[in-house]
């Protein structure tokens, strides 16, 4: 997030897109519904399922799923028409304004409104609302990154606020929310293929230079591969070995039969995990871990709050935490590892991580930091680019509206979006195994609207059969009207019903993440 | 520097600001004033009146919570007339529930007990007649007996105000006042997303955590501060731990960010999955196809082993690992350090994308 999670309650404007912000990150939803209620804040929520949110909202678009870019660009075009954007922010703070001009310039209400289905009068009003208030914030979440076109979407989102000078102000900015707890801590320290810890890219010189005299050895220079990437090069014998450190990548990988396939073709895979995962079931050696309640470490949340992971218990039987295990293969494979504790770890990370140089166990014993955090004296950063973006002047990226790759068609009418519920987390290792979370949501639910439902002869509670072109999967069906006509809503929750057989694994170029928000189906009573 | 107002409580003067309450500047300076109903981040309705104070000049009793403080204003905290009134109010409350403390799991936590022991009240004046209302045990988060609900209307305001989930209200059932979601419903019925936060904010054993019923007295419960283990909101939360074991979990509105001790139904209650049999407590090799138990020596020297030679047959490139956000961030440094390191590869991700 550029900004901080309280600082929503503040916002004159929340625009909340491809989040279902009430069931996925609940206590942000909090702060959120706050703001409307007592703060009279305007909520203008985009997204084709009548989400919580939306009973707050002041303006609902229901787009299209996969139409985000259209959309965007379109406020934009109203924006422009109405010369109510910020000229002085983007005459000092951005370039490339004119590449803009030019590419929204066709994206007026009534074209997007063919594209997307939402009404010409309501982007009119959605974008004069956002762009005339003081305190304009973008909250976004998968709904927006998980698309071929995911990172376009991202940029959108970024020219959008730029263009009405939202970004380097208290309650405003663009702000991802992350799904899994530590996936900002997770990019910070650099397990991504392309960059060290701070994002320091692998193929800079100068940056490998620094970490091969930090670690004392030669580094490779080459970016690696993406997650999706490596189950394609196992699946063609490239990859031979694969260590996973507690990921179910049984049940969130797209296209779940090709992975099967490419696990079997592996000569060794190492899992550690806290529980016999669907992948660990694959593996050749498994590593019983510590879960969170059972070791120490620090966890960085989505808006950059590096905090305490403490001890409370032990591990069960011989079971140990995951730094300790990877130490110990380390020190097998001719690299000696000896650290005493995490916080040991911690201090080595500080010397390499410029933006948690100043950040100790001490000063967050009580209260995160937010990094940027460069030295010990440094508060932490609670928004980022406030006189200055990274690059300096921020660069709008001028972006044309590509559909998504697989639309309905005869043979395949409906589109299948996915997402989580409240309820349950991920591939539901630790969810399914809480008795209160299986009591709320016990079984995977199919979200039909009821026109659909007639249409196909499915009726509410029973069983459906939806099926695309990779595979198949049964599901009871929940007759909704949450759903938009046309599109169908599962969760990849349940190893019962395996949504992931069905989704479209075809990658946004450049971020490499699945679109798992649209792919073309089909439903018939089961 | 905004305009002070002068007060006097109980003979000792104090600069307040304006729009402070007579309770806010009391406890800013270390008077107490007992409170029931009153709870912080949400609107003071002033109406258990345990917390009345005398103000000079004025003829009733007025509740501190609710009251802005005036210039020149003279308060008496703790006088006969004051005591006499809070005793009264307390007495009814207690006499109108079934306050058995002996089995009442926030025994030791209780603000009525608190507040029956401080005001050294022996007996109510008054007979119990509790309401009698059956116990709601319809699921295994959030246990309700409105027999100890002293109608404070705190856990409502901690539903539409603090969490703004909008379930809970006041209803009139015959001739008592009850709180409960629409139409007299059960939570399990209703539209609750059982947040818990109606339950953290009771002051009596009315909602409790069902999870730690029988499972530990507060006072032998030990809390260690950590991070919710679920999304990315990161809230901070007390993990309880009674004999080796997390028997439930509280918040704290002290920790302040990001969460001022609000949590959601994950996080509260989802990590019963911490002591679940299928845990993992051994490593395991697969052998003829079957994974069996092994030891720690066992296993890393055949992954070390196995790594080793597929390296040197394939290359660094040929071996990948899966990081994870479910790890703390000194396990995905060390995991990126090990695979760029000391395999020599930069095949290294995790799963944000999914
Ligand atoms: S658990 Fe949460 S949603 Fe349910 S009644 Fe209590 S405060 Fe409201
Ligand atoms: S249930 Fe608890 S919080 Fe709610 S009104 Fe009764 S005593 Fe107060
Ligand atoms: S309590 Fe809920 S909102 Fe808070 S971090 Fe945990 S899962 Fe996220």
């Amino acid at each position: 997030m550029t900004n901080s999670i309280k600082e929503l309650e503040f916002a004159d404007v929340i625009l909340a897109t491809g989040t279902n912000t009430t069931e996925n990150h609940p206590v942000i939803g909090m702060y959120v519904k706050r703001a409307v209620r007592h703060r009279n804040a305007q909520l203008i929520v985009i997204d084709p399922r009548e989400i919580g949110l939306c009973k707050y909202a002041t303006l609902w678009l229901r787009q299209k799923p996969g139409t985000d870019v259209a959309v965007i660009n379109g406020l934009m075009n109203a924006i422009l028409k109405e010369n109510i954007h910020a000229k002085e922010f983007v005459e000092t703070r951005t370039e490339g304004f004119e590449e803009l001009r030019k590419i929204v310039e066709k994206y007026t209400p009534e074209y997007v409104e063919k594209i997307s289905g939402v009404p010409a009068d309501q982007l009119r009003a959605a974008a004069r609302l956002y762009a005339t208030a003081n305190k304009s914030s973008i909250i976004y979440a998968m709904g927006i990154t998980q698309h071929k076109t995911g990172t376009d979407n991202v940029k959108s989102l970024a020219n959008l606020a730029m263009l009405c000078g939202k970004m380097g102000i208290e309650s405003g900015g663009i702000n991802p929310l992350r799904g899994q707890g530590n996936v900002q801590g997770a990019c910070d320290m650099g397990a991504l293929p392309n960059v060290f810890p701070a994002y320091q890219m692998v193929s800079n010189d100068e940056a490998r230079a620094r970490f091969e005299k930090a670690w004392k050895v030669k580094l490779p220079a080459k970016p690696g591969l993406t997650v999706v990437e490596m189950t394609n090069a196992a699946h063609k014998g490239d990859i031979k070995a694969l260590w996973i450190m507690g990921e179910n990548a049984m049940l969130s990988d797209p296209d779940l039969h090709h992975l099967e396939e490419s696990l079997k073709k592996l000569d060794f895979l190492v899992v550690q995990d806290i529980f016999l995962s669907e992948t660990a079931e694959h593996a050749d050696v498994v590593l019983p871990v510590a879960c969170f309640a059972e070791k120490d470490g620090t966890i960085t949340n989505t808006e950059r709050r590096v905090q305490r992971s403490r001890k409370a218990v032990d591990p069960p039987g011989k079971a140990k935490p995951d730094w300790e295990i990877i130490a110990a293969i380390s020190t097998r494979l001719g690299y000696p590892m000896h650290y005493a504790s995490a916080k040991d770890i911690f201090e080595e990370v500080r010397q390499v991580t410029p933006s948690y140089a100043g950040i100790t166990y001490d000063r967050i014993e009580k209260t995160g930091i937010q990094w940027p955090c460069i030295n010990e004296e440094h508060p932490g950063t609670k928004f980022l680019h406030r006189d200055r973006f990274t690059r300096g002047l921020g660069l709008f990226a001028p972006i044309e509206y590509i559909p998504p790759d697989e639309l309905p068609d005869a043979d395949y009418p409906l589109t299948l979006t996915t997402g989580r519920v409240l309820y349950h987390y991920h591939t539901g290792t630790m969810t399914r195994r809480s008795k209160g979370a299986m009591e709320r949501y016990p079984e995977s639910l199919v979200e039909i609207n009821p026109k659909d439902a007639k249409r196909y002869g499915i009726e509410d509670g029973k069983n459906v059969k939806v099926t695309s072109r990779r595979g198949n999967v049964e599901g009871k069906a929940q007759v909704t009207k949450r759903s938009p006509e046309g599109t169908i809503f599962m969760n990849f929750h349940f190893r019962e019903v395996l949504t992931n057989l069905l989704t479209n694994p075809v990658l946004d170029p450049i971020a490499k993440i699945p679109e798992y928000k649209v792919c073309a189906v089909k439903i018939e009573a089961a | 520097m905004e305009k002070k107002l002068p007060v006097t409580i109980d003979g000792r003067e104090f600069q307040a600001l304006p729009g402070q309450t007579i309770l806010e500047v009391a406890r800013q300076n270390g008077i107490y004033i007992p409170t029931l109903c009153y709870f912080p981040m949400t609107t003071p309705v002033g109406a258990c009146r345990v917390c009345v104070v005398e103000v000079a000049g004025a003829k009733n009793l007025v509740a501190s919570c609710a009251m802005p403080v005036s210039p020149g204003m003279i308060i008496k905290t703790d006088t006969e007339r004051v005591r006499e009134a809070r005793k009264l109010v307390v007495e009814l409350l207690w006499a109108s529930g079934d306050h058995n403390c002996l089995m009442c799991e926030s025994n030791g936590r209780c603000e009525l007990q608190d507040l029956i022991y401080w005001l050294k009240i022996e007996k109510p004046r008054f007979d119990i007649k509790p309401p009698g209302y059956p116990i709601e045990t319809t699921n295994t988060m959030i246990m309700r007996d409105l027999n100890k609900c002293v109608l404070c209307g705190r856990c409502i305001r901690a539903c539409n105000e603090v969490q703004v989930n909008e379930v809970l209200d006041f209803y009139m059932r015959g001739s008592r006042m009850k709180v409960g979601p629409a139409f007299d419903s059960d939570y399990k019925n209703s539209i609750c997303v059982f947040c818990g936060e109606c339950m953290e904010s009771c002051p009596t054993g009315a909602i409790i955590n069902k999870q730690g019923r029988f499972a530990g007295r507060p006072w032998e419960l030990q809390k260690v501060r950590t991070t919710c283990g679920y999304c990315g909101v990161g809230c901070q939360l007390d993990l309880n731990v009674h004999e080796g074991k997390v028997v439930k979990i509280t918040s704290n509105k002290e920790y302040g960010p990001p969460n001022d001790g609000s949590l959601c139904v994950k996080g509260r209650f989802a990590a019963d999955f911490i002591d679940h049999p299928d845990r993992l407590r051994t490593p395991l090799i697969r052998e003829k196809g079957k994974l069996r138990e092994a030891s720690w020596d066992e296993a890393l020297d055949v992954i070390a082993k196995k790594l080793a030679s597929i390296r040197k047959k394939h290359g660094a490139d040929s071996i990948a690992g899966l990081s994870s956000a479910r790890c703390t961030n000194e396990e995905n440094y060390l995991f990126q350090k090990v695979l760029r390191a000391v395999i020599g590869t930069n095949n290294v991700d995790h799963c944000a994308r999914l």
